[in-house]
């Protein structure tokens, strides 16, 4: 028997930034629960399974928050997961959640993502004092700028590429009102001017940290058939992972994610991504993370991420848009991140993404990565269902 | 087999909470010497109070006021205390209904034994003197003797200076045990010896060793000395300085693979101005007296090495 076809019914996102005091954790995941709903006018008992994830527990030192938190989701009597692969789990909770439905186990599930990292502490979540070790020399922000010097030497990448990806990206998100960081009349210069934190990282080039929330509604065709508004189909989805550290890992690009995207596009039947994909929602949080990705994901050869983005083709108004919402570089509440990626994707396809919409966008890819480049998931999405 | 080292793990943050209109009615009340509960769909009131209802999710906001008296629906003696625990003497868990409400709040029970404890027993709270705006504002439960008063009454839920936030410190206490691998190579360490194991399948040489191949699974038992020479594969320059990190800035954290490894480690390098240090240097581990790890590596002087030796590593 041939899975059930997973729609995107409905999609809820809280305004985000750096602090929401205004609502506790619970009012919080409402926010964007409420919204998803309501996107697909639905209520709390047509929902029959909640998927959550988020980042680690010590991030907000909510031990199994799921459980604090099925009131606010509607979740009493119903079935409650949760997902946990890092910097990736919004993406994989989404790819859960589909999961259940392509699998006929459940017609409609809620998949929500979360953080609230201004009551958390990411950075001593990440970096428990181990004993006998010796102390790490520096943050997220250091345990991945040798690996972009290690591309820029690879590929003779020139150092504006990350400037050019951060100025794009902070301008697309002026275009979304949801965004965390609206850096109004942001210059080149100025990006370019920023501090260098972890050469050759700058201070503009870095993910903000972030309050917020997304959520999904997925469903079948018997929901997608009684939505009020154009759905997203799944045309693919994969998950991969791999040791952050092992002999022969490749920093700059990953097995995990080659191989998670040809998945992907095998069973999207995606034979050359680049023509293929009208848009891509890239979980970029430094800036030199999208040429990086580009060619990660076949979306640029080996060697030539770099160009793609000198081109232009990665801008709003290119051929490949990359990250319209602002992506992580304007927006990151850790668990949720990875879910706004794909629902981005879905948006665009839908033809609801606002003032951020790629015209005529049919086909779009979310992805997500977390750990140290360890576990990435990913889906594809279209506006039209899938055929066979 | 060399003696196993210990040694304790403390997690301890202090992390914050935003409470919400609902939490935030209810923990103001308490420094107010008034326990609010929420009224839900179905007319049952919440005690504590609830930001959504529990069988149909909506939205509540209905506040009530109920008793400081109430009584015991199920308990479990504590015989020992733990540190920040409500009381330091032997005490019951105890869930109370308190008079107008129709859930049980957990509290603490002030009893000489649990001989004196009894489901249906009525108590009543017993207010901390200095309150806060939280739940440990009600110091305890302690003994009444009266019958079931009060029902809820409306209540405005307003406060003067109302508590938005709170503070919440969470500890974890580990004992951490490195294991058989490490513990070898931490012994090595102290010698000023660089160690790795060699897989037996693959044969790639993974420094630190970890007692077991991570891409094959299947246990290292080759012991391989490695460097204590090695190049810089890649590298950053930190800017901005580390919490509980006596490292002045800038520095540079660098991936070193030792000659014979398979992958490279971190470490710091010194011995050479920031800006100097490029993709190739060798270098060399410096220790500090006493110390395990390396403090930092140095420049040993010797001729960069080819890109093609170590573009693999990156």
């Amino acid at each position: 028997m041939s899975k059930e076809p997973v729609a995107v019914a409905g999609i809820g996102q809280t305004h985000h930034a750096a602090a929401r005091r205004d609502v506790s954790l619970a009012g919080l995941v409402r926010e964007a629960a409420r919204r998803a709903l309501d996107d697909a006018a639905l209520t709390w008992t047509d929902i029959e399974a909640v998927v959550i994830g988020k980042a680690p527990d010590f991030f907000e030192g909510v031990m199994m928050p799921e459980l604090h938190l099925a009131d606010a989701l509607g979740a009493t009597g119903k079935p409650v997961l949760r997902v946990h692969t890092a910097g990736s789990v919004g993406g994989s909770t989404a790819l859960v959640a589909a999961n259940l439905v392509a699998a006929r186990v459940h017609r409609t599930v809620l998949a929500l993502a979360f953080e609230k990292q201004s009551e958390s502490n990411a950075m001593w979540g990440l970096s428990l004092p181990v004993p006998f070790q010796p102390p790490l020399l520096a943050g997220a922000g250091g345990f991945f700028a040798p690996h972009v010097r290690a591309y820029i030497r690879r590929t003779g990448a020139p150092a504006g590429t990350g400037t050019l990806v951060a100025h794009k990206d902070r301008r697309n998100a002026l275009k979304n009102p949801y965004a965390h960081l609206h850096e109004h009349g942001l210059t080149l210069e100025a990006v370019r001017n920023s501090p260098m934190l972890w050469d050759p990282i700058r201070y503009s080039e870095t993910c903000p940290s972030s309050d917020g929330a997304c959520a999904m509604v997925l469903t079948d065709r018997a929901g997608a058939a009684r939505a009020p508004r154009p759905p997203a189909w799944v045309h693919g989805g994969a998950m991969r992972s791999e040791p952050t550290l092992f002999a022969g890992k490749d920093f700059v690009s990953p097995r995990a994610g080659r191989d998670c995207a040809a998945d992907v596009y095998r069973q999207a039947g995606i034979t050359d991504p680049r023509r293929q994909i009208d848009v891509a929602e890239l979980y970029v949080p430094f800036s030199w993370y999208e040429p990086m990705w580009l060619e990660n994901l076949g979306l640029a050869a080996e060697g030539e991420g770099w160009k793609l983005v000198e081109s232009g083709a990665t801008e709003l108004d290119g051929d490949l848009p990359v990250n319209p919402s602002g992506g992580v570089l304007s927006t990151n509440p850790i668990g949720a991140s990875g879910m706004l990626r794909f629902a981005e994707a879905a948006l665009q396809v839908r033809g609801a993404a606002g003032e951020h919409q790629v015209p005529g966008a049919r086909r779009a890819l979310g992805h997500a990565y977390g750990g140290g480049a360890q576990f990435f998931a990913m889906w594809l999405v279209a506006a039209a269902p899938p055929t066979g | 087999m060399p003696e196993q080292l210990t040694a304790p793990l403390v997690v301890s943050f202090p992390f914050t909470r935003s409470l919400g209109p609902v939490q935030s009615a209810f923990l103001t009340g308490l420094r107010e010497r008034v326990v609010l509960g929420v009224r839900a769909h179905d007319g049952r009131v919440l005690v504590p109070p609830a930001e959504y209802d529990p069988t149909t999710a909506e939205e509540i906001h209905e506040l009530v006021e109920v008793g400081t008296t109430g009584t015991v629906t199920t308990w479990a003696w504590n015989p020992a205390p733990r540190p920040n625990q409500p009381l330091a003497t032997p005490f019951a868990w105890v869930l109370v209904r308190l008079d107008g409400a129709d859930t049980a709040l957990l509290h603490a029970l002030d009893a000489p034994g649990p001989e004196a404890v009894r489901t249906g027993a009525r108590v009543r709270v017993r207010w901390a003197e200095q309150r806060t705006g939280a739940i440990t504002d009600i110091a305890c439960f302690e003994p009444h003797d009266g019958p079931e008063t009060g029902h809820a009454t409306p209540h405005h839920g307003t406060f003067t200076d109302p508590v938005t936030s709170l503070t919440a410190p969470a500890r974890l206490d580990y004992t951490y045990t490195p294991g058989r691998a490490q513990t070898r190579h931490l012994g090595n360490l102290a010698r000023h010896l660089l160690t790795g194991e060699r897989c037996p399948s693959c044969r790639k040489v993974h420094v630190p060793p970890r007692g077991a191949c991570p891409t094959c699974g299947v246990a290292a038992t080759e012991q391989v000395v490695v460097g204590p020479r090695g190049t810089v594969t890649t590298f950053c320059v930190v800017n901005i300085k580390a919490r509980n990190l006596a490292i002045d800035v800038p520095y540079v954290y660098a991936h070193i693979a030792l000659d014979g490894a398979d992958l490279a480690l971190h470490g710091r390098i010194a011995g050479i101005p920031y800006d100097q240090v490029r993709m190739g240097l060798r270098v060399e581990p410096v220790w500090r007296d006493g110390d395990r790890h390396p403090d930092h590596y140095r420049p040993t002087g010797e001729p960069d090495a080819d890109y093609d030796t170590y573009k693999r590593l990156l």
